[in-house]
């Protein structure tokens, strides 16, 4: 029998990975400050954990700029959705296997 | 290694951040009921002031120069009423949803803040414009219907950035405006209905559901 924990991805096992895919699932495109705010961590935590999700496909990143003040967006990857979704399908087995 | 309760406090995480983020989730069921509260002020004084109207005009009738010339004059005052009434209705539902939204933790001017504000400025400022054309015509009978319409059309669109059940609120405004619509002459009641009634019931329903401490 497959172990459901394969199911699992590494990547999102830090909480803060998992909230920034979760809030990019129901948001087209969020920026840096406002992610900031909803995770409430700090900058260099923050951008630590983008890079890694950025680093491993899940996450395209654009900057642009308002007036001078650079504005950096996120949204999601079709690849970071499916892995995303493959990693709730784990959790679910999980919690079915538990009962 | 995993504990028992992992996945299940993830999934929480992932449900947690996905509303947090995409609705506005510190409206207080006390703004509603503030709201309702001027709401129904603001028709008492209206409704005062057309009878005071009534009372000392009915014999001047024949008259048409007076009757117009006051005629304007408690036009006016309606309308001050009327703005000063949507005034101090704002703000008694801002200072609650200030509040509420110190207790949720969610920044009150976040991104979610500015999805529902925009969302609900866009078909009340479109309608803001129809009444002031309206007011401009001359064509006073459907402004109270007119306002429920518009009311009820910016908070269905609402719903989709806060708490779900708004939606039901708006249905109601639009049902009473669009049958407030064929009895011209109640214009006020319906208004009181739509603005006072609904948004006590509403703020009411809404603070026994989210805010009551539970015992």
């Amino acid at each position: 029998m497959k172990n459901p924990i394969d199911n699992l991805n590494k990547v999102f096992d830090s909480r803060i990975r998992l909230g920034v895919m979760s809030v990019l699932l129901v948001n087209t495109e969020i920026n840096f400050n406002d992610l900031k705010e909803l995770l409430q961590v700090t900058d260099g935590n923050l951008a630590s954990h983008l890079a890694n999700l950025e680093e491993n496909g899940f996450i395209k990143v654009r900057k642009g700029f308002i007036g001078r003040k650079t504005n950096t967006t996120y949204s999601i990857t079709k690849a970071g959705e499916k892995a995303f979704k493959e990693h709730l399908g784990g959790l679910e087995s999980m919690i079915r296997g538990i009962k | 290694m995993y504990s028992q309760d992992e996945p299940l406090e993830a999934l929480r995480d992932i449900k947690k951040m996905m509303e947090r983020s995409s609705r506005f989730i510190s409206l207080s069921g006390w703004s509603g009921i503030a709201a309702g509260i001027c709401a129904l002020a603001g028709a008492w004084v209206a409704n005062s002031k057309i009878e005071e109207y009534g009372s000392v005009h009915s014999s001047e009738s024949e008259n048409g120069e007076i009757f117009n010339f006051s005629r304007i004059g408690l036009l006016q005052e309606l309308i001050i009423t009327g703005l000063l009434t949507f005034l101090a209705a704002l703000v008694s539902a801002f200072v609650f949803t200030y509040l509420r939204s110190k207790k949720t933790g969610v920044p009150l001017w976040g991104l979610t803040a500015k999805n529902l504000f925009l969302n609900t400025l866009i078909p009340m400022a479109a309608g803001g414009l129809v009444i002031l054309r309206m007011m401009q015509l001359g064509d006073y009978e459907l402004i109270s219907s007119c306002c429920l319409v518009f009311y009820g059309l910016a908070l269905v669109n609402a719903s989709k950035y806060t708490l779900d059940e708004i939606r039901y609120l708006g249905y109601c405004e639009l049902i009473l405006g669009v049958v407030s619509l064929w009895k011209s002459g109640s214009g006020l009641y319906f208004w009181a209905v739509g603005f006072g009634l609904l948004h006590i019931i509403y703020g009411g329903v809404m603070w026994w559901k989210y805010e009551r401490v539970k015992s």
